[in-house]
């Protein structure tokens, strides 16, 4: 039982980081309706500028955590967004009314530049970082010596993901943005005539995705202290399996599959096996769109005949 | 159509607007650069990390996004808002569609005797083969994607089956590579066929993660059955292939000997580039050939529009089951000629990036396209191979000339469909009109 | 109605969530003639077409066809393709669906999807080119070049039906339903964005179809030109009910009809109604 709620902890931790990811995916989706293929990459960006700029912050003798948590948030935010909105600039907006498949291989190439840019960048080696935050708390102690701890890291990333979450929620359904959004997802050409800026919207959701995907990349560099050139790619494919099981477009379905695939990953390796927690992760995904083909909250497809 | 281009964006025009538009943005460049470029950091021997500087690098990469805007820019302006396509007059358009019809059977020509040619040297054998490899993959997924317009992203799954199935049956039992060929083809179909039953009702972008994630499933089967696979060290001393039967090496009843003429080690590269060439071949022959029979056009049928089959009485499951299945059988005799040719196989040959590179190849082809998806190939897998010595650049190189590519040529190099049956004239169908399928 | 029926719909009922689209509906059509069935917009009409031809599962009630040897099918428990495949019913759409990217002639050869597959020996003796297969095919042909002269598009059959004119590309669908060979054929508004000489080659199109190869039609349309002029029997449907059924002359002077087709101005109600005499 203690061991179920410690692992029960942990999948809760690694699906905030994932839904996180998946919210970036599943926003461009509903409004442009591609799959964002660089977005694992951004994530990964996301992580090493946050490294970077820990490195330089400490490095200028700096020292309160809560300050440099913060400037490194924001300053890894702000340049990630940057990236997401270059690639939408440079990658997707010349073939947003292109036919589908342009788009989706142009996103593919992107993802390679991305990955390969920092691997020429930044090395091919793994990137550790002491740990920074440490401690925490233990919830209880069994009598056969198992304990459930809650490290203060684990506290830091749920508590980041609510915090998000609730700002990014009344972001989309109480702002001028977020109606835009909205509106546009339902159909462009009409939001276009009532006066929304769809090029601007756009740009924003892409802008508003990365920036998440920071945070979600800071968040891993915490949590596991490392990043890679690599981590993209598998973070990625996670994030968008995470945002298709939820129902791809839904934004709650999104949170729902990151933590779904956090869980299935975390409980198959503590009780079955490590290596297989990406089969088991990717089966079950396969196993519920064949029951439910619109995923868990997304909407069902009507035939318009 | 050159004057009623209204709803593109007048571009600025000016010195001072492509001076204003260069240093915006070299500014942006500055800040994606700063830190990612400027900044190196790296892991010390004893696990600390370091950093230093790299001002220069991110100095000259700010400059050469300025120049470069500036000369897109005035390039732009030169050009005109009708972009490269219509830059090529109508005589060299006429003149390219001449020769287009006669490409095929030179290009064909041409690949007989390339083993004629450049029987000396190794490298551009070693190279055509790995091109005519990437071509049989391209027309083998051609008939999922272009044909019935099912986005496969797993493709490299089928690919692994195949090349799995002989290496481990020849290892193991000793069976020959032309028992095992037809094997792994149809060992590739049946999970085809098993993958394809549950998940081909699903449409779109599901059906695109749902075949993602199986490529990504036999992936990691593969790394940790260890005790079937070998795990991350592959397979490794898989028999060569034989000519029907005579070894082609250096021994005494090898194929050298028995023709009595001088044993060399091209003749098996020779042979490897022959057999290929027919498997493409006989790949590129079926498909021609089913898109003339009832299956092929219902596959084209369900591409334009699914609905519409339905009301017409063709099974939809079927038909994108026996699609799905003969793509998959294609790629699994490809496989099983990877696995033949390299002596040795490893889960790393088969990543997604395999797949994504041989779905480039579709679409860059031009969906459907049989000719197209040959000439992709060749560009990317030849262009590939030019940037060899870029080493780690190369992978950047080849992800920037994908984006450009679908920007400049989104529907692919050959852009048009081919009508399957006539009453009196074969006219090409434009690709503006050919849907690209939903599921 | 007695007579020889070829579909009989039994208190149909079709459901979304909590809307009731269709309710108890029951009508027949009989045997090579052709049925109308008409409305407001928002009737339930299409529901209903698209129940009798299997793309909607039906809430409640019946639907049987009746084939020319005695044979009757319950078509709501044959799903989608199976509707067209063995009980021969063929349908269009009423916001075309051809398949753009292919000739005319392509779009025709689809049709006969089945009965080609059956030929080639489920592919098998096709791909070796079998004999049997060829002579299938050239029968395939011709009997599409025969409904392309009948639409009078022969001379477009080698172009891309995305590349035709609304009005060609709604024969071309006609035609294409018909290459099916079907017992029973479902028009969802054949005449929609016709001019008026396009509507009275349709309605002369629909005449020999019925009169020359007996085939029995089921149509929705609002043209109420074409409607009176060819349909044996009107069914009139609003808000998901049936509230009239008759012959054209029936129906065109039932005050019921009248009402419920243009609410409250009746004068032009009667204005449309008579414009079809």
């Amino acid at each position: 039982m203690d061991y179920f709620a410690q692992q029960l902890i942990n999948g809760l931790v690694l699906g905030s980081i994932y839904g996180l990811i998946a919210i970036g995916y599943t926003m461009v989706y509903g409004i442009v309706g591609m799959i964002n293929f660089a977005h694992g990459d951004v994530f990964m960006i996301g992580g090493f500028i946050a490294l970077i700029t820990f490195l330089i912050l400490v490095s200028l003798g700096l020292t309160a955590i809560p300050v440099i948590l913060l400037v490194v948030l924001l300053v890894s935010m702000a340049i990630t967004a940057l990236y997401g909105w270059t690639i939408e600039r440079i990658a997707y907006r010349p073939l947003r009314h292109s036919f589908r498949l342009a788009p989706m291989l142009s996103a593919i190439g992107m993802s390679f530049v991305l990955t390969n840019y920092s691997q020429v960048a930044q090395g091919a080696r793994v990137k550790p970082i002491p740990p920074f935050i440490t401690g925490g708390y233990t919830l209880h102690e069994s009598t056969d010596g198992f304990v459930i701890q809650l490290s203060n890291i684990q506290i830091m990333v749920v508590v980041t993901t609510i915090v998000l979450l609730a700002l990014f929620t009344w972001l989309v359904s109480r702002t001028r943005l977020g109606r835009d959004m909205r509106a546009c997802e339902q159909d462009q050409t009409m939001a276009a005539l009532l006066g929304v800026n769809v090029d601007r919207t756009i740009s924003m959701t892409f802008v508003i995705g990365a920036a998440l995907a920071a945070v979600a990349g800071l968040m891993y560099l915490l949590y596991y202290g490392l990043v890679d050139f690599f981590m993209g790619f598998v973070a990625g494919i996670k994030a968008f399996t995470a945002a298709v099981l939820g129902g791809i477009g839904s934004l709650p379905g999104a949170m729902l599959g990151g933590l779904a695939i956090g869980l299935i990953e975390t409980f198959w390796s503590a009780y079955f096996s490590v290596e297989y927690k990406d089969v088991a992760a990717f089966s079950i995904l396969i196993v519920v769109l064949i029951f439910m083909p619109t995923g868990l909250l997304g909407r069902p497809e009507v035939e318009k005949v | 159509m050159i004057v009623s281009s209204t709803n593109t964006a007048k571009p600025a025009t000016g010195i001072p607007a492509l001076l204003k538009t260069a240093f915006v943005n070299a500014l942006i460049a500055l800040v994606l650069f700063s830190l990612m470029v400027g900044i190196r950091t790296e892991a010390g021997s004893d696990g600390q990390l370091t950093y230093w500087t790299r001002f220069g690098e991110v100095a000259s990469l700010v400059a050469a996004v300025f120049g470069g805007s500036i000369v897109i820019g005035l390039l732009r302006q030169w050009i005109g808002p009708n972009g490269t396509d219509k830059l090529v007059p109508p005589a060299v358009r006429s003149g390219m569609s001449f020769l287009g019809r006669y490409l095929a059977p030179v290009l064909l020509i041409f690949t007989v005797l390339v083993p004629v040619i450049f029987y000396d040297q190794r490298y551009i054998l070693d190279l055509a083969i790995l091109v005519l490899t990437y071509v049989m993959l391209g027309w083998g997924l051609n008939v999922v994607v272009g044909l019935a317009g099912l986005l496969d992203l797993g493709y490299v799954a089928f690919y692994a089956v195949g090349a799995y199935s002989y290496a481990l049956l020849a290892t193991n039992f000793g069976w020959s590579f032309w028992v095992c060929l037809p094997l792994a083809g149809i060992l590739a179909a049946f999970w085809g066929v098993l993958l394809g039953f549950p998940v081909l009702r699903l449409r779109g972008d599901y059906l695109a993660i749902v075949t993602l994630a199986f490529g990504e499933i036999i992936r990691l089967v593969i790394i940790n059955w260890q005790s079937l696979t070998g795990g991350p060290n592959g397979v490794s001393s898989i028999p060569r292939p034989s000519f029907f039967g005579i070894p082609l090496d250096n021994s005494d009843n090898g194929l050298a000997a028995r023709l009595g003429i001088e044993y060399s080690p091209t003749h098996r590269i020779v042979f490897l580039f022959y057999l290929i060439l027919a498997l493409a071949l006989l790949t590129n022959w079926v498909t021609i050939r089913l898109r003339r029979l009832p299956i092929g056009r219902a596959w084209e049928a369900l591409r334009e529009d699914e609905v519409a089959c339905r009301a017409l009485g063709i099974n939809t499951t079927t038909t994108k089951l026996t699609a799905f299945a003969t793509g998959a059988m294609f790629g699994g005799f490809a496989g099983a000629f990877f696995a033949t040719r390299q002596g040795f196989i490893s889960p790393e040959s088969f990543t997604f990036q395999e797949s994504a590179l041989v779905l480039a190849i579709v679409v860059l082809g031009g969906m459907g396209s049989q000719l197209g998806v040959a000439l992709a190939a060749l560009a990317m897998i030849g262009g590939f191979e030019l940037f060899r010595g870029l080493e780690t650049y190369r992978m950047l190189v080849f992800g920037m000339a994908m984006v450009l590519i679908m920007i400049w040529r989104p529907r692919g190099l050959i852009g048009h469909r081919a009508p399957t049956v006539y009453l009196t004239k074969a006219q090409a169908i434009s690709s503006d009109l050919v849907k690209e399928g939903h599921g | 109605m007695s007579g020889d029926e070829i579909l009989g719909v039994d208190r149909l009922t079709m459901r979304f969530g909590g809307i009731v689209a269709v309710q108890d509906l029951s009508f027949a059509a009989e045997r090579k003639k052709i049925t109308a069935l008409i409305g407001p917009n928002g009737a339930g009409k299409t529901t209903v077409f698209n129940c009798i031809t299997g793309f909607y599962k039906p809430s409640g009630g019946a639907i049987r066809l009746t084939h020319d040897d005695g044979k009757v099918i319950a078509l709501e428990r044959l799903n989608d393709f199976r509707i067209a495949k063995q009980a021969k019913v063929a349908r269009t759409f009423q916001n075309i669906r051809l398949f753009p990217g292919m000739t005319a002639l392509e779009n025709l050869m689809v049709a006969q999807h089945n009965a080609l597959m059956r030929a080639s020996g489920f592919t098998f003796l096709g791909l070796i080119g079998a004999p049997v297969y060829r002579d299938a095919e050239k029968h395939a042909i011709d009997l599409a070049t025969d409904w392309l002269k009948r639409v009078n598009l022969l001379d477009r059959a080698d172009d891309a039906a995305g590349n035709f004119s609304y009005g060609d590309q709604r024969r071309l669908e006609i035609a294409r339903a018909m290459c099916t060979e079907p017992a029973l054929l479902c028009l969802d508004e054949p005449a929609a964005g016709l001019n008026a000489r396009e509507s009275a080659a349709l309605s002369e199109l629909l005449l020999s179809i019925r009169n020359e190869l007996g085939t029995s039609i089921l149509l929705i349309e609002h043209d109420m030109s074409v409607v009176m002029e060819i349909s044996d029997h009107i069914v009139v449907m609003d808000h998901g009910v049936k509230i009239a059924e008759g012959s054209p002359r029936e129906i065109r002077d039932d005050p019921k009809v009248i009402a419920a087709y243009l609410g409250t101005d009746e004068e032009e109600a009667v204005a449309v109604m008579e414009s079809g005499s």
